[in-house]
């Protein structure tokens, strides 16, 4: 078999491409007959420049993946404790300033929607509650209803959410950006510990500003209820004393601490994530993502694990 | 007195080693510059030089540290607060100004008061002729800006080693000259000793006292190191192709 070109009056790099492809199908050089000197000469030339494909990327199987993911969370869990440990020793590596910048953007920029959403749910709450409870003749007790769900549970729970959905992506994608700029690395190299600098004042606002979200969405939340309540005619004395007899100190600061519990676990996935980042700025937006998604179901669980304590202390 | 022993580094990611068995050393008070083509490894050697990552095999002394095998976690720590080191994109804190990015670690790592700091600071910007720039954020610069300022902040704690990787990448003639220029000055006022990452031929030879050459095709199936020495005699007399070809612009047929 042979390939007879002498037809052949122009061929381009792509041309030449196609007729070695040809060849390397068929297995073997195949001589190339009636070709036009500059068609051989880019024959030869595009001859020249295939090369045998490089060793194939190893392929890595699921598992030690996920283990890896494991260790390296433990590790870095390890890193955080030992940051907060040596933390008199390396307080210059924290910046008072970052921390007061980090509670503004996790706090007070949060309180509007805060006040809304807590608002909003307490009005949706009392208003579904209400329909049943009146059947029944109780629908004053949507006040002791909505104030108990709404300190003990749905306070710090919503506050959570909307930190990891408005904090947690924007501390994952910040220090995410930094991981592919490589300013952590930088950070290595001057011998500054990446937690305490990055991780540390994040963890800090974000324990601080929560019992606060959760305090403020706590009262928003009674607001919306009272709405619903005055609404139907209850004057605001008989809601007050009704919140007052339900609602026990007890059940607020036990929301507010839970808040805190998971507003740490927020930051600390979300820091986390951005620490992990890979390259690329494909994989900022893979942090954020893995930032709300941990944050929320982190969340969650802890509220479930809260739940049992609580069961089990009597409280 | 050398101040970095490189013995039998390799380095694999995967199946794929992107060089085997290189050893050098870098003495005391030279420039010293690590060249090659692109992808030969360059970066990554630099990256274990900095203790960024630990080499497959292999052991690296920095400053009399031991930063490789099982107690090199502690030899890092302690020279990485003995180095400095500017990365190729200048690597710089983009919520600071640059005044802040050089001040960051004598902030940290001296008892200087803000005033002193600040002098000094203003002064490393000055060296890199970034004076007038000192209150830009990262983001308002130019890549060679973003550079210079990088090798600012390397050279904030006078460090006795310097590394550079691909400081003068993407400037002007002008500026690189200058720059090649204040390398070779902190080499004799100070004492400095500074490894460079480079392929930019001009400033190698005007800077480099020694150098390694690596090639991603120096075995068969890995890349590794193909020459070594004073990058002057290499380009007189070296009769290896690729370093030929490096330096002589002779690309084998």
């Amino acid at each position: 078999m042979a390939v007879d070109l002498s037809g052949l009056v122009y061929c381009d790099l792509s041309g030449a491409s196609l007729l070695l492809s040809m060849e390397a199908a068929h297995g073997a050089a195949l001589p190339i007959l009636g070709a036009v000197p500059h068609v051989t000469a880019l024959l030869a030339r595009a001859r020249a420049s295939v090369t045998p494909a490089g060793p194939r990327a190893a392929t890595r199987s699921a598992s030690p993946n996920l283990v890896r993911a494991v260790g390296d969370a433990i590790a870095y869990l390890g890193e955080v404790v030992c940051a907060v440990l040596f933390l008199p020793a390396r307080r210059r590596m924290l910046r008072w300033p970052d921390l007061l910048r980090f509670a503004d953007q996790a706090g007070v920029r949060a309180i509007p929607l805060i006040i809304l959403l807590g608002y909003l749910m307490g009005l949706i709450l009392a208003f579904q509650s209400a329909v049943p409870m009146r059947r029944f003749g109780a629908d004053l007790y949507v006040a002791n209803l909505v104030a108990i769900s709404l300190l003990r549970e749905l306070g710090p729970l919503l506050a959570a959410v909307i930190l990891a959905g408005r904090t947690g992506s924007a501390f994952a994608a910040e220090i995410g950006s930094m991981k592919v700029n490589q300013e952590v690395d930088a950070l290595v190299t001057m011998s500054i510990d990446p937690v305490t600098m990055l991780v540390l004042p994040r963890l800090m606002a974000a324990i601080l500003v929560m019992p606060a979200l959760a305090l403020i969405l706590d009262v928003a939340g009674l607001l919306g209820m009272t709405t619903v309540m005055t609404g139907f005619g209850y004057p605001l004395i008989t809601i007050a004393r009704q919140v007052q007899a339900a609602a026990t100190p007890l059940d607020l600061f036990g929301g507010l601490f839970k808040g805190m519990c998971f507003g740490s676990a927020v930051a600390v996935i979300s820091c986390f994530a951005g620490l992990n980042t890979g390259v690329g700025p494909r994989a900022v937006g893979q942090a954020a993502t893995a930032a709300v998604v941990g944050g929320i179901v982190a969340t969650i669980f802890l509220d479930g694990l809260f739940s049992i304590l609580f069961y089990r202390l009597g409280l | 007195m050398s101040a970095i022993r490189v013995s039998g580094v390799t380095q694999r990611f995967g199946a794929r080693t992107i060089f085997r068995d290189v050893s050098f050393e870098v003495r005391d008070g030279e420039v010293f510059t690590i060249l090659g083509g692109s992808g030969c490894g360059k970066s990554t050697m630099l990256n274990q030089l900095v203790g960024l990552l630990a080499p497959t095999t292999g052991t690296i002394e920095v400053l009399g540290h031991t930063i490789t095998g099982k107690a090199g976690a502690e030899g890092r720590h302690a020279m990485q607060r003995e180095v400095g080191v500017m990365f190729q994109s200048g690597a710089l804190f983009g919520s600071m100004t640059l005044l802040e990015n050089v001040m960051l670690p004598l902030e940290i790592f001296t008892d200087l008061p803000p005033d002193g700091r600040a002098a000094v600071a203003r002064m490393k910007l000055g060296l890199v002729g970034l004076g007038h720039a000192t209150a830009l954020m990262p983001a308002e610069i130019s890549g060679g800006m973003a550079k210079r300022a990088g090798i600012a902040r390397a050279m904030a704690l006078d460090p006795p080693l310097l590394f550079l990787d691909e400081p003068s990448a993407g400037l002007d003639p002008i500026t690189s000259a200058e720059l090649d220029r204040l390398i070779l000055g902190l080499r004799d006022d100070l004492g400095t000793t500074f490894v460079v990452v480079t392929h930019e031929l001009a400033s190698i030879l005007a800077i480099a006292d020694r150098c390694v050459m690596l090639d991603r095709n120096a075995f068969p199936d890995a890349g590794g190191m193909i020459a070594q020495g004073d990058p002057r005699r290499l380009r007189d007399e070296s009769t290896h192709p690729m370093v030929r070809a490096f330096f002589r612009r002779e690309i084998p047929e």
